[in-house]
């Protein structure tokens, strides 16, 4: 019974972390993290590391979704992408020389604020 | 101009990404807001520019044994099924409507996100000062234990 529960569990939290994926091309890894450390009880660390592992087949899939639905620029986005993964290096090594509590808050408030511009624009 | 503004748009969702601040969710807003692109396409641009980025990323976690594999399957099966019928969702949604609901959705998670640090504050806040509480209180007993 127990086993039965914590399946229908991960079932139904990935159902959720695909659907809002899927519906705006990202975004999964901030249900998926929770999901795993306060859920499911996984180390923090952990719980990062197997996020990107459940995300990435997502993201592939609905990459070839959305490609196919003609919604892909590539030059903007080989130009960004190079953008995206030497930034990821810099922010890699950044977090171990910032207080990552003050960098949440700035983020958090980022995302409010930039939220708030899509739905008044 | 337009690939100046898109090496350093790409450059501030890296490094919130590397930072594992959930990068792709700003990403979207910055390439819509401040390059003007549509907001399928930037949602495509974010899922496409995830993948060799995670993959370097996942490379090495794999390596120091950071992924939990028993976590994945369960989770990544129903995860793709339904990330699959939620593009087609997506491709039905007009793009300024879907615009807003990802306004939402950001709103949602910095709410979210600015609670759970405000909570970590507090703790550590709380923690301390029990600590600073508990060392008068265990001298005392030091001192009358040599006596």
């Amino acid at each position: 019974m127990k086993k039965i529960t914590s399946i229908l569990t991960r079932v139904g939290g990935g159902a959720l972390i695909g659907l809002i994926n899927g519906f705006f091309g990202g975004g999964g890894g901030m249900l998926c993290v929770p999901l795993l450390e306060k859920v499911l009880g996984v180390p923090t660390k952990k719980s990062h590391a197997t996020a990107i592992m459940i995300i990435l087949p997502i993201s592939i899939a609905s990459a070839v979704m959305y490609v196919l639905n003609g919604y892909a620029d590539f030059s903007s986005t080989v130009i960004a992408s190079v953008g995206v993964t030497v930034g990821g290096s810099i922010g890699a090594l950044l977090l171990t020389k910032l207080k990552s509590v003050t960098v949440g808050i700035v983020f958090a408030a980022l995302m409010i604020v930039a939220g708030l511009k899509l739905i008044i624009r | 101009m337009k690939i100046i503004l898109l090496i350093v748009i790409g450059l501030v969702g890296g490094v919130i990404g590397g930072m594992g601040m959930g990068g792709g969710t700003l990403l979207i807003p910055l390439l819509t807001l401040f390059a003007k692109m549509e907001q399928h396409s930037a949602q495509a641009l974010n899922l496409i520019a995830f993948v060799p980025m995670s993959a370097v990323a996942l490379a090495i976690h794999i390596k120091n044994k950071l992924v939990d594999f028993k976590q994945v399957l369960w989770i990544a099966l129903p995860a793709v099924a339904a990330g699959v019928g939620a593009s087609y969702l997506s491709k039905m949604t007009a793009a300024h409507s879907l615009s807003r609901y990802f306004g939402i959705f950001l709103v949602a998670i910095g709410i979210y996100q600015m609670t759970a640090a405000i909570i970590g504050i507090v703790k550590t806040v709380k923690k301390r000062k029990r600590e600073l509480l508990t060392v008068p209180k265990a001298q005392p007993r030091k001192i009358s234990g040599i006596l």
